[in-house]
């Protein structure tokens, strides 16, 4: 279980996250949505360690993770994807996950062994990538856009996370390819607890069993799809606006 | 699934054009013998600009105090050869260890900068080092150099005067080195360096210990560095505060560049170009060959932004 316990975060007056405090149960998927500016992404910056809040506490499994930093925190099994793309352009998607691999198995400072003696971490990230239908002996830059929207899932995969946090993964990707992106994350683990964040209603709706509301740093409402969908300080907040902004 | 393994074999394997390379080294002797102290200089810059390589084309990280490592490893060679045992095999190994306890105890601060703040540290180290040796002329000689440097015979052949031992030895080490440097590269931890260079912030996200990496890379890039010094003041049987200076720091930065940073075989061209460029300049003006060095670096800046070597490869590329 991933949890947040009242987590705080101000940038001088800008307060962020205020008195965050969400608990998500082993395997399940938690939408967190909410206009632009709300804290989403701050949030999921201040539980992978990328930011340190204020005060409060992030735990998984019950272990404290807050004074950890961020690569100790995916050792222990969170991983996230980024929204805006980032990646190792000129490496290519296998040199790339390879480098996770070898990195989760502790082997990534071996400096006396050539690459072709770690095949295992070689063919598990080729797996990994053929899993998700990503070119692996292209170079990222080279890739398409969607493509490397994947290579953000495979990286993160390739760390074997208990916990995905997804940061807007279909960002920038056109529709119909973004449905194709997210029947690729639908097929993942179930074991495999989610966090995402999205702007797509449907997929919200169709993909999420919790959908939490963030407005201006707060969690306004958690709960399943079809109580949010009724809930009208959601819709004056959030779907009104959009429905406006469709209208 | 081969094909992973097999994409990672082939990066590894030795291609013709090296072999051909490596062979080629072996001409001074024979094509050339008068320029064999050249050629044994020019051994020697190759790996100091391969060890800088090691750091800024794979970790990234700008360094303008890299010559501090090489004028530890030339002190070192010329002060165990002065006080204790001249004997170079054993000295370059002292030295190597020297440099390399300097540079993984002054990585745990450098790793910690990037950009300005680095080459901003790098320049002030090298500073701090080059007047501490200045002052302690007591030990070092000072401004006038260390003296009474005196280096025994390399299993049983006397250093030359025409540089044949000299350029023997220093590309046997450079060989030796390269090879260390080849596995490194093509190593987990070559791999960790690209990635730290592509986008060091994503690495944390992926689990990684940038720092720990970035440690171990620049402590085997100073070993080097100080192989590099010793073998000068081995060479040469003299060592100057120069080994110690800005200008070196700042010449094999400009040799990398010139050669192509993050390829390898970048700064050994780069010093070929480079020490050569300087010989003939420097024989057709003595006080002004600066001038063309800056031109041709303005000129390869401009038009093979990845080096010579990064323009020949763009130009293979594109013809295949």
């Amino acid at each position: 279980m991933l949890s947040t316990r009242n987590v705080n975060k101000a940038f001088g007056s800008l307060v962020v996250a205020n008195d965050v405090s969400l608990d998500i149960p082993r395997g399940a998927r938690h939408a967190l949505i909410g206009p632009n500016g709300a804290g989403k992404t701050t949030l999921i910056n201040l539980i992978t360690g990328m930011l340190a809040p204020d005060s409060g506490a992030i735990l998984l499994g019950g272990e404290d993770l807050t004074p950890l930093a961020s690569e100790a925190r995916v050792r222990r099994g969170l991983a996230r994807t980024f929204q805006v793309n980032a990646l190792f352009p000129r490496l290519t998607a296998l040199e790339s996950v390879t480098l996770a691999v070898l990195e989760r198995d502790g082997d990534a400072s071996k400096w006396w062994r050539g690459l072709p003696a770690f095949r295992a971490a070689a063919d598990e990230a080729h797996a990994i990538l053929d899993s998700l239908a990503v070119p692996a002996q292209k170079e990222t830059r080279e890739l398409a856009y969607g493509q490397q929207r994947l290579l953000e899932i495979a990286l993160a995969l390739a760390t074997r996370p208990r916990i995905l946090l997804l940061d807007e993964p279909a960002a920038g990707v056109p529709k119909d390819e973004s449905r194709e992106l997210f029947r690729a994350i639908e097929r993942l683990s179930s074991e495999l607890t989610l966090l995402f964040i999205e702007h797509d209603m449907e997929v919200v709706f169709r993909f999420a069993s919790i959908i939490h509301v963030m407005v201006g740093g707060r969690i306004l409402v958690s709960g399943p799809p079809a109580e949010i969908g009724r809930d009208a300080r959601v819709r004056e907040v959030y779907l009104g606006r959009t429905q406006r902004a469709a209208a | 699934m081969a094909s992973a393994s097999a994409f990672f074999a082939g990066q590894v394997r030795w291609h013709a054009a090296e072999v051909a390379f490596w062979l080629a080294t072996l001409l001074p002797f024979v094509a050339a013998p008068s320029y064999l102290s050249l050629a044994s200089q020019i051994a020697i810059t190759a790996l100091f600009a391969l060890s800088l390589d090691l750091i800024l084309g794979y970790g990234g990280l700008v360094s303008l105090g890299h010559a501090a490592y090489f004028g530890v490893g030339a002190y070192t060679a010329g002060l165990l050869s002065k006080h204790w045992l001249g004997e170079p095999l054993t000295g370059l190994a002292i030295s190597a260890l020297v440099a390399g306890v300097v540079g993984y105890l002054s990585s745990h601060v450098i790793v910690r900068f990037r950009h300005l703040a680095l080459i901003m540290l790098t320049l002030g180290f090298g500073l701090l080092l080059f007047e501490a040796a200045n002052s302690t002329s007591a030990i070092t000689g000072g401004a006038d150099g260390l003296q009474g440097v005196e280096i025994s015979p390399l299993l049983g052949f006397k250093f030359d005067l025409y540089g044949r031992t000299a350029y023997a030895y220093s590309l046997a080490v450079l060989f030796l080195c390269f090879l260390a440097c080849r596995r490194v590269i093509h190593s987990p931890l070559g791999l960790a360096l690209r990635g730290i260079r592509e986008n060091a912030q994503r690495m944390p996200a992926i689990g990684a210990s940038s720092r720990a990496h970035l440690r171990k890379a620049y402590t085997i890039a100073a070993v080097m560095a100080g192989i590099a010094g010793a073998l000068l003041t081995q060479t040469t049987s003299t060592v100057s505060l120069e080994t110690l200076s800005f200008g070196r720091s700042a010449d094999v930065l400009v040799i990398l560049i010139l050669g192509g940073a993050g390829r390898l075989y970048g700064g050994i061209l780069g010093a070929i170009l480079y020490m050569v460029a300087r010989d003939q300049f420097s024989g057709v003006n003595p006080q002004y060959w600066y001038f063309w060095i800056g031109l041709l670096l303005v000129a390869v800046v401009m038009f093979l932004p990845n080096g010579v070597l990064g323009g020949a490869s763009a130009l293979y590329k594109k013809r295949q």
